[in-house]
């Protein structure tokens, strides 16, 4: 009776690692099939004109998407200017205030927000900014992304400085502080790794979003960093290539695919990096 | 039949430190005729409809070592926490009565807690430094508070308060390495440092050594050894050894009321209360 229970939680045991250790091998399969597949299709057209030139025009050969890159460059800039402050400072509250009604309604909203449909927050950005402004425009489209990153960067500033044990608090408010000198001085430096990830992989997430885009920073085939005129992005342009009847044009888009993926990996790594507090060791 | 059990059976774990400390504790005085640093006055205390207290009255003597002792829940983590009004950060409190220091009520409504905090020290059961180098967790308070001016002051008031935590000699080549990198014990050190270095008159200790090995322990207990003669030092402990080692005064708690105070050699040999005696000597609890 013992015994073929004991027999019975093995195979339990050897059943539940095997499945799970298929899962971890499924999840790897995408993951490889879309780098492989990029680096056959897009690596070809990556050179240094893809890096300096702008778009050919079509029926010419080479060009290259230095255009996007900047688009995207500040487009994901202005979007974090504008949206970290506000996303970090509702996180810190957020954990501070933990049960008061109107913490439980902006964490509600938050989470709200970051169930919205991409295009659906690009169709918003259109009608209140661009309607407004009468264009497309860098501005707009930076709002848009800001718009998809305060959710998301709100809650996950709020895990990490409520993961700060409170004893930690504690030490501080035993000390003298004020409840704002404990939280700025103590309690955020010690979350300083959490957060810092969280807005890294925040921007990385929305460096490559192209529905918020389509309404708002619209694309341009020309180099343009001015806050209201329209702007290109690599999603942008990937999405506007990969449509397109021209195989040029699909070399290019496996090409800028390739770059961006590239970039959220750099972001991953960095983020690596930087969890690795000087405090935090042991 | 409790009142058979003759003291001398009920041996007193005070191994002396020195053939003087034996003398001295028999020599000293109740509490009561002592020069107080905190006096309770009916304290009672309430998480929202809990009552974690009940009428506590307890004088608590200058620079001497004051022991909370009692099983779980007796409520000598909160009275200890009421002192220096940490409580006050969980939301449904309430309290009746006063605790006073020197005098001073602690809970009157213009008290400056920032100010009560300063001169009542804390040191806690998992040690908390800050994820700082062992300097900046020693100078973060003396700066925030505007103790010192200039750099020269502050090397002073560090290497003084470590020096006092007998930490110096083990941390001085590495004043600027993260404090999370020490030991267990020599971070709780660092945080008794830590509350050194702001000037407390008052220092509650909160179960200080029960996360730590015994060398580590035996070093904390020198350490209130010697600090009792500049500071009135509470401790709360599960340990009963430790009491009778460290503290010259015992309180008992029980389900939230102070059950005997006394001297701690009298309450650990000879206790009044028949529910002291059935703790100390391990019948319950």
């Amino acid at each position: 009776m013992a015994d073929s229970l004991s027999r019975r939680r093995r195979w339990t045991n050897r059943i539940m690692l095997t499945l799970t250790g298929v899962a971890s091998v499924l999840i790897l399969v995408p993951l490889t099939l879309i780098l492989s597949y990029l680096m056959t299709a897009g690596s070809g057209a990556i050179n240094i004109d893809f890096f300096t030139q702008l778009p050919a025009p079509v029926g010419e050969e080479g060009g290259g998407m230095v255009n996007a890159l900047v688009g995207t460059l500040f487009l994901v800039l202005l979007a974090g200017a504008l949206g970290l402050p506000i996303a970090v400072g509702a996180g810190i509250y957020l954990a501070e205030a933990r049960k008061s009604p109107f913490a439980n309604l902006v964490r509600f909203i938050a989470d709200v927000m970051n169930g919205i449909p991409s295009i659906v927050t690009g169709i918003f950005v259109w009608a209140w900014i661009v309607l407004w402004m009468g264009r497309f425009s860098l501005l707009a489209g930076s709002v848009a992304l800001a718009v998809m990153l305060i959710p998301m960067v709100t809650r996950t500033t709020e895990e990490m400085v409520r993961l700060v044990p409170r004893e930690l608090r504690e030490g501080g408010i035993a000390l003298g502080f004020t409840r704002w000198r404990t939280t700025l001085g103590i309690v955020i430096p010690a979350a300083r790794g959490g957060i810092l990830t969280g807005i890294l992989v925040a921007l990385a997430r929305i460096s490559g979003e192209t529905a918020p885009l389509l309404f708002t920073a619209f694309g341009n085939p020309f180099m343009e960093w001015r806050l209201n005129e329209p702007i290109s992005a690599l999603p942008l342009l990937i999405y506007q290539y990969a449509i397109s009847p021209y195989d040029e044009w699909h070399r290019l888009a496996w090409a800028a695919a390739l770059v961006l993926i590239a970039l959220v990996l750099v972001i991953s790594l960095l983020t690596r990096f930087l969890i690795k507090d000087p405090h935090r060791e042991r | 039949m409790n009142a058979e059990l003759q003291p001398s059976t009920m041996a007193p774990h005070r191994p002396s430190r020195s053939p003087g400390a034996e003398a001295e504790a028999s020599a000293l005085p109740p509490a009561r005729e002592l020069e107080s640093a905190v006096e309770a006055t009916d304290f009672s205390f309430w998480y929202g409809s809990n009552q974690a207290l009940d009428s506590i009255s307890l004088t608590v003597p200058a620079r001497k070592v004051t022991a909370l002792i009692g099983p779980s829940g007796c409520g000598k983590s909160t009275f200890l926490r009421s002192i220096n009004r940490m409580n006050d950060l969980i939301p449904g409190i309430r309290h009746e009565g006063d605790i006073t220091l020197h005098g001073d009520s602690v809970y009157r409504n213009d008290r400056d807690v920032v100010q009560l905090r300063k001169s009542v020290g804390m040191v806690f059961q998992k040690s908390n430094p800050f994820p700082k180098s062992i300097y900046q967790n020693v100078a973060y308070g003396p700066k925030v508070n505007r103790l010192v001016r200039g750099r020269a002051e502050m090397d002073e008031l560090v290497e003084r308060s470590l020096r006092r935590a007998a930490l110096w000699d083990e941390v001085k080549d590495r004043l600027d390495s993260s404090a999370l990198g020490l030991s267990g014990g020599q971070q709780q050190r660092l945080c008794i440092a830590r509350a050194l270095a702001v000037s407390p008159e008052v220092i509650l200790m909160d179960e200080p050594a029960s996360a730590l090995d015994p060398v580590a322990t035996q070093k904390i207990e020198e350490l209130i050894y010697e600090l009792k003669h500049e500071y009135t030092i509470l401790i709360v402990t599960h340990n009963m050894q430790q009491a009778a080692r460290v503290s010259d005064y015992t309180a008992f708690f029980y389900m939230g009321r102070l059950i005997e105070m006394g001297r701690t050699q009298q309450l650990f040999t000879n206790p009044h209360e028949e529910q002291t005696e059935a703790y100390i000597t391990g019948r319950f609890g």
